[in-house]
């Protein structure tokens, strides 16, 4: 069984464009969440541009969306188009609460209608075929749409065909959960994992060895299993294992060292360069590849990340990175500052197709979408743009239940914090989980309406 | 969007509440109008008042931040660093102050209604 899942974003989040103004989003952020921080400014409406240009987004997730809001606001004239088969819209980073039993599944559902813009066309179908020689694109029905300029914010595909033996029909039985999958196996990896955390016996965690979203996630999901655990008086009963698909437990190197002392605090084994190879769900064990060869780990409750890799049409597309490490998984061959792509300079790539180093999130898209749309625009007028994305993305990381590390970072692995002195990133705070809990979905809705 | 947009903030703000936004806007509004009209008819402030109307705010305080809580799916064990302290203060601060002066000025208004009434 295949997985539908193209969604554009990772279960993470945050969100931004220039430095002030992911600062300014944060602060949205924590201002939904009644932090009153913040200093008023003065409304902007930038004049609309006229234009009979043809733009194409191929992908209607959260960067498809955002784009097209954008376009939509600043252009006139222009034929703004839209493709995308699936008409539910998932909140991404909210999947997290849900498998926590925080939320109930509908809080990240929703439809992909209620935010396409008005005078932008949705085709409610699959991107079949991209011809970015002949500036083209192709629907699954065969309709042929044409283009000046492309998005290509398709989002990405998860590989649990690459893990043997898994079957994603069997989320929600016999220990085996899978956040990722959708927001209906979110709800029932919670239930698994409600039941681990009555009985305790052993708890494997694990990510990918490929580019995934948000990488924080499984992290967050180790340290709530363990709070769960803890708060059910069934810590003593349980063993706690994460795997980490190399030597590192996160790609910021602080912050990777901050969650080794936190895994080590609460009694979390960690085994490095483990990456799942296959799985036995009848007989509850996973095996993983280790530099040695193989090694097989039993298991009571298991939270199963599977591979990511681009959409097919990406990937048969001339788009993707030709070589280098990315080669194989089929990320768009972008500018990593400019999200325009390398060899097609009227296509650009934003959201989880992006090739670039860091970050597929919520909060990458907030601030990846300005900048490819200010270049897009700046080529209609004919004139320059100087807009920069330099990596920023956040990933409010749970360490337990009512509290979290609002971590921002970079390309550079910097930590970027909005508000320095005030959030600590690497501290455990309930004021970063209110940000989460509570002003992170207003304004990731803003952002699809392309209001924030 | 260099600056904080006020746009953008009542666009999230709209996100979270929906028209109950609207409706705790108007409250501050005319709440705010009806205490300082209540003041001026009044020429003071009304001391004995105002203490049982502070009274009544320390329980509206605990209640925002029970509110807090709720909607946050948080418990009483999660403030950890100062900033979480601030949080809580502010936000029982805001509970507090916000139902003393609801308290006070319908109180007040509605003595004012009553003796013009009986005087009528």
């Amino acid at each position: 069984m295949k997985s539908d899942n193209k969604n554009n974003t990772g279960p993470d989040e945050g969100l931004l464009r220039e430095p002030l103004s992911r600062r300014t989003f944060m602060q949205l952020s924590a201002l939904g969440a009644g932090a009153l921080l913040l200093k008023p400014g003065a409304a902007q409406a930038a004049p609309k541009l006229r234009s009979a240009a043809r733009i194409v987004i191929a992908g209607a997730g959260a960067a498809g969306l955002a784009t097209a809001s954008r376009l939509a606001a600043r252009l006139e004239g222009a034929t703004i188009t839209l493709i995308d088969a699936r008409k539910a819209h998932y909140y991404q980073p909210g999947f997290t609460l849900v498998a926590s039993g925080i939320k109930p599944a509908n809080y990240v559902t929703s439809s992909t209608a209620d935010y396409v813009p008005h005078g932008v066309e949705l085709i409610e179908e699959r991107v079949a075929e991209i011809d970015p020689e002949g500036n083209t694109v192709v629907t699954a029905s065969g309709r042929s749409v044409p283009y000046d300029f492309l998005v290509v914010a398709t989002g990405l595909q998860l590989d649990y065909a690459a893990i043997e033996g898994m079957d994603e029909r069997l989320i929600g039985q016999n220990g085996l959960g899978s956040i990722y999958h959708s927001p209906a196996a979110a709800e029932a990896t919670w239930r698994q994992m409600s039941e681990f955390a009555d009985k305790g016996g052993v708890g494997v965690f694990l990510r990918p060895g490929t580019e995934m979203k948000c990488a924080g996630a499984p992290l967050k999901y180790t340290f709530v299993t363990e709070d769960y655990l803890t708060r059910r008086g069934n810590r003593g009963k349980a063993e706690i294992i994460y795997n980490a698909n190399n030597k590192a437990l996160f790609s910021v190197p602080i912050v990777s060292e901050k969650v080794r002392m936190l895994f080590q605090q609460r009694d979390i084994k960690v085994n490095y360069d483990r990456v799942l190879q296959s799985i036995d769900p009848g007989r509850r064990i996973a095996t993983f590849r280790t530099p040695e060869g193989t090694t097989e780990m039993g298991y009571d409750f298991i939270n199963v990340v599977p591979p990511m890799k681009a959409p097919d049409v990406v990937r048969n597309s001339p788009l993707p990175w030709q070589q280098g490490a990315w080669g194989n998984e089929g990320w768009l061959e972008v500018d990593k500052h400019t999200l325009r792509h390398v060899r097609y300079p009227n296509v650009f790539g934003v959201g989880d197709i992006a090739g670039v180093p860091k970050g597929k999130t919520a909060a990458s898209v907030k601030w990846q979408v300005p900048v490819a749309v200010e270049r897009l625009l700046a080529d209609i007028a004919g004139t320059e743009s100087t807009a920069r994305y330099d990596g920023y993305t956040s990933c409010p990381l749970i360490t337990r239940l009512g509290r979290a590390m609002l971590i921002e970072f970079d390309y550079q692995n910097n930590l970027t914090p909005s508000f320095p002195g005030v959030i600590a990133p690497l501290e455990e705070l309930w004021t970063s989980w209110v940000v989460k809990t509570m002003g992170l979905k207003p304004t990731y809705i803003s952002m699809l309406r392309g209001h924030a | 969007m260099k600056e904080l947009d006020p746009m953008i903030l009542l666009a999230v703000f709209l996100e979270m509440l929906g028209p109950l936004l609207w409706l705790l806007l108007a409250m501050v509004l005319l709440g705010t109008a009806a205490f300082v009209a209540l003041l001026v008819r009044e020429r003071g402030i009304a001391a004995s008042r105002l203490v049982r109307a502070q009274l009544v705010g320390l329980v509206g305080g605990v209640l925002a931040l029970v509110l807090m809580a709720t909607v946050s799916s948080s418990g009483f064990t999660d403030a950890a660093g100062p900033i979480d302290w601030i949080l809580i203060v502010l936000v029982y601060g805001l509970g507090m102050l916000g139902t003393m002066v609801l308290v006070y000025t319908v109180a007040g208004w509605t003595r004012l209604l009553r003796r013009q009434g009986a005087a009528g």
